[in-house]
């Protein structure tokens, strides 16, 4: 199958190595990959302010980069999200909602992908450490994605998948809700990353990387001997 | 910035620095958790439950008018009295009147978040008359002299040596630290004062169109007791209350009572349908029923959020929300808390004013799947947000977003952007630049990687 | 001025004018016909009367109200005096109803029928309420009381325990059905109270932990016959 690459604008700039990881596990299931350089941003953070008409801009642009694109792949539940559930809201009515309702039939989240469109569990990764999985609230809330995650993790050779009790609690990202409400946000992610730590896990694992920005940043400030990792990274990992 | 915005952004920063409150919070809630989930476990199809339970709603709040008048006509072929009121200041009014009229003193009354939302405590205690809150919470509350901190757990957030010594100023009891003591202090003090009260006021849980019924649910007794002892029973409830069919409770009933408190039931759910009949030994001369609409139909008349009306108020969405478990419930400063407050608050009182509690979101969609009448909250949370952006735009917001859309519109800026943006981080990171502030405050940044994604795909991949 | 419910009347209609979506559905659209006899999502209340039986005593159990089983009147009438005994009952109320003055009349106690000479004064006073009820939910462990078979609306709230007595056959699967049947009993003449009984009055307040008896009864008995 021909991918075509979503990378979320942070992860170009700030974690590519989970964009290379992502290309990676799937140039190694046979796919073609593809990246198109005129992507940017999916449009969510001026979503998520109300900027509609803003966002708006970014969507019908996605529209254009995608057009011929057979199916797109992003390693976000929170952008695929933002493709798959919003841009149709963003452009109900428009001459552009039939184009979004076929954009978001041929999106997925990179697990998601694997196990629902592709059929694959065992990727052949080995990665002998203890993780916790975390849910983003997107790829749990938005795309119903819960099983397929940890169907991939438990698969891994070596990988000891350690239950949060807080594995659906939110860790307070939130995109710029992270900023303008710092100390809610920062409350939502003590709650978040104690529980974390407790696990005793080595790391961390989501589908999303904006997520583990904040997960992770917490972590580190903190100075817990817990690291974030994208689920990619664990999937392309053979050590 | 509007008043309520800079005393929600000032309680919500105190409190989500509490650790010890916070986690009291979390305690006090986690036995709900294990018996909603018990509770769940028992419907063979929650999920349809859900649709059954939203589809009654919605049907009756889609066809209002009707269903109202319905109800009206069988309330009042019962013997109840129907009053209607616009806003608060009415509501007030004939409350007022009604206790003029029949020259009553003491007044008891059970839960009615109607009557926080109208301020009906200062209104009677102004006019001269007795008022007591009977529900044991928000007789705490009373005595606290605080808004409830939750619409349903109205004193959740007090510890028991508070209670205790409260009950000891205003009671003169002796200090215990035994919840159950400190209930019967409750129960033996009120006891005689729904025997002395002329008027009893509750609210409503739901008016059944078809019979003409109103539906209280509780579980202490204290409106079984407001409703049968006194000589004047008053009842105040929205518009939207109101259900087409009695056999809707069959569903509703316990699904308010799984959702919001991990109960198979509440311990009362009671219907009255007027004051008392002929060959009844007891009950009220008169039975009153407030109808008020206080800026209900301005959120009636939105479409995209009128399943905002469909609320049963279980308060499902407070007790999952990490929003409310972690700033509280005071600091929204409204009648209603949590997700469902956040949504119709800028609805019913101002978007100006309200929106900061739409924004003050994750979204993270934990109510939306809690809540029992599937209203759309954290989508509607989106769409108040995006209301205010076009009502009342900030000039940040529009530089900001306008900017970065410059930005993103040309990937090739985006790019160069970029990498300027990732070799001045470390500098970066210690200005007082908006937001970047905010996040270094408690977080760090991942260390920026010398080449993009692109950058490297492109050399990849030459 | 035009009056305050033509101007709500005339709000509700302006605002209906424009539809709004139906909810997001997870099931199929006949979901809203909530008048479909049979719910089979909602909790189990039994397919026959034995397994209304069984889940009915689950649920007053988890309750935490007292369930006694009985095979007639007259033992009906041995099991509430001696529960009267144990308890020390000084003063107790009923129900003026031909089930239960044979049995109030066996108590070594004092004994009043509430609802002939109704003094609310005098009921705060009395130890133990004594009713009938109208059926009962095995789905809930709920227990429908009205004003018309239960004493009035205070006999069944006040006092500080509560004990109904009622046959075997009172006992339904779910709360439509019990709700159906209250209907076709009363017809257009619904008593003016109804009301499910779920539990000893409970509060949870306080920290969020359980206390039984709030402002309604500690004590919660059904004396089942049959």
């Amino acid at each position: 199958m021909r991918v075509s690459l979503f990378v979320p604008c942070f992860v170009d700039q700030l974690t590519p190595k989970v964009g290379l990881a992502t290309a990676k596990v799937l140039k190694k299931l046979g796919h073609d990959v593809e990246f198109r350089a005129s992507q940017t941003c999916c449009g969510q953070p001026s979503f998520n302010s109300g900027q509609w008409d803003v966002a708006r801009e970014a969507a019908i642009r996605a529209l254009t980069v995608f057009r011929s694109a057979e199916v797109i792949v992003g390693p976000s539940g929170s952008c695929v999200a933002m493709m798959r559930n919003f841009y149709p809201e963003l452009l109900k009515g428009t001459a552009h909602a039939e184009e979004a309702a076929d954009l978001a039939s041929r999106t997925f989240e990179f697990s998601e992908f694997l196990v629902k469109k592709l059929g694959v569990i065992d990727v052949g990764a080995k990665f002998a450490k203890k993780v916790t999985y975390h849910d983003g609230c997107h790829a749990l809330r938005e795309l119903r994605l819960k099983e397929e995650p940890r169907q991939l993790l438990r698969a891994v050779k070596g990988l000891e998948l350690i239950e949060s009790e807080e594995a659906e609690t939110c860790c307070g990202f939130g995109g710029l809700f992270s900023a303008k409400f710092p100390m809610i946000s920062t409350a939502m992610v003590q709650v978040k990353g104690g529980a974390l730590a407790r696990t005793g896990a080595d790391f961390v694992v989501s589908a999303d990387p904006s997520c583990l920005l904040q997960i992770g940043g917490w972590l580190s400030r903190e100075g817990k001997p817990i690291l974030p990792l994208h689920i990619a990274e664990v999937l392309a990992s053979d050590a | 910035m509007s008043d309520a915005k800079s005393i929600f952004l000032k309680d919500a920063t105190v409190n989500a620095a509490d650790g010890d409150q916070r986690a009291f919070i979390r305690k006090a809630l986690g036995g709900y958790y294990t018996n909603r989930d018990l509770q769940k476990a028992r419907y063979r199809d929650w999920e349809m439950a859900r649709d059954v339970a939203s589809m009654a709603k919605w049907t009756a709040v889609n066809d209002l008018a009707n269903v109202l008048e319905k109800f009206v006509g069988n309330f009042e072929r019962n013997g109840g009295v129907v009053h209607w009121a616009r806003d608060a200041a009415e509501a007030r009014a004939i409350i007022l009147k009604i206790a003029e009229d029949a020259n009553a003193k003491a007044i008891v009354k059970s839960k009615c978040m109607t009557s926080e939302e109208i301020h009906l405590n200062d209104a009677l205690e102004k006019a001269g008359y007795g008022v007591v809150e009977s529900d044991l919470g928000e007789f705490i509350q009373q005595l606290r002299g605080e808004a409830p901190y939750h619409f349903v757990f109205p004193c959740m957030h007090v510890k028991r040596e508070a209670i205790s010594e409260l009950f000891t100023k205003h009671l003169g009891t002796a200090p215990t630290d035994s919840p159950e003591e400190l209930t019967m202090i409750a129960r033996r003090h009120l006891r005689q004062l729904y025997i002395d009260a002329d008027i009893g006021i509750t609210g409503a849980n739901f008016l059944i169109a078809e019979t003409g019924q109103i539906s209280i649910t509780e579980n202490e007794g204290n409106a079984r007791l407001t409703a049968a002892l006194p000589r004047i029973h008053i009842a105040l409830s929205g518009i939207e209350k109101v259900v087409n069919y009695l056999d809707d409770l069959s569903v509703l009933l316990p699904m308010l009572a799984t959702a919001g408190a991990g109960q198979p039931m509440t311990c009362y759910n009671t219907l009255y349908s007027g004051p008392r009949k002929k060959g009844e030994c007891d009950g009220p001369e008169q039975f009153h029923l407030v109808l008020l609409d206080n800026a209900r139909t301005r959120l009636l008349a939105d479409p995209e959020q009128r399943d905002a009306l469909h609320c049963i108020r279980c308060g499902a969405c407070l007790n999952v929300c990490p929003i409310f478990k972690n700033i509280g419930g005071l600091a929204y400063g409204t009648t209603y808390q949590g997700p469902i407050g956040s949504v119709i608050t800028p609805h019913l009182r101002g978007l100006k004013q309200w929106n900061h509690l739409s924004g003050a979101s994750s979204l993270c969609g934990a109510c939306t799947d809690a809540c029992p009448v599937r209203i759309d909250l954290h989508h509607h949370l989106l769409h108040n947000r995006r209301n205010a952006a076009k009502e009342s735009p900030t000039l940040f917001d529009r530089l900001f977003h306008n900017g970065f859309n410059f930005v993103i519109k040309r990937p090739w800026l985006f790019a160069a952007g970029g990498r300027i943006f990732r070799a001045t981080l470390p500098f970066l990171q210690k200005l007082p630049l908006p937001y970047m502030r905010a996040w270094m405050k408690t977080r760090d940044l991942p260390k920026a990687p010398s080449q993009s994604f692109r950058d490297q795909w492109k050399n990849q991949n030459v | 001025m035009s009056d305050a419910r033509s101007d709500i009347f005339a709000r509700i209609r302006e605002a209906l004018k424009v539809k709004a979506p139906k909810p997001h559905l997870k099931g199929d659209a006949n979901a809203g016909k909530s008048s479909v006899a049979a719910k089979p999502w909602l909790p189990e209340g039994g397919d026959d009367a034995e397994g209304s039986l069984l889940i009915l005593a689950e649920q007053l159990a988890k309750l935490k109200a007292v369930l006694i089983r009985v095979p007639d009147r007259a033992s009906a009438s041995k099991a509430l005096a001696d529960l009267s005994l144990s308890k020390k009952w000084k003063k107790v109320a009923f129900h003026g109803h031909e089930l239960l003055r044979p049995i109030a009349a066996g108590l070594s106690c004092e004994t009043w029928e509430a609802d002939a000479s109704f003094d609310k004064q005098r009921l705060e006073g009395c130890d133990a309420g004594i009713t009938t009820c109208e059926s009962i939910v095995a789905q809930l462990g709920s227990i429908l009381v009205s004003s018309a078979t239960s004493g009035g609306r205070a006999l069944s709230v006040l006092p500080h325990v509560h004990v109904v007595v009622a046959e075997a056959a009172q006992v339904v699967p779910d709360l439509g059905a019990a709700l159906a049947l209250a209907r076709a009993r009363h017809g257009e003449q619904l008593p003016s109270m109804l009301s499910f009984i779920t539990g000893p009055s409970r509060t949870g307040d306080i920290e969020r932990i359980l206390v039984l008896g709030a402002h309604g009864p500690k004590e919660l008995y059904l004396i089942l016959i049959g």
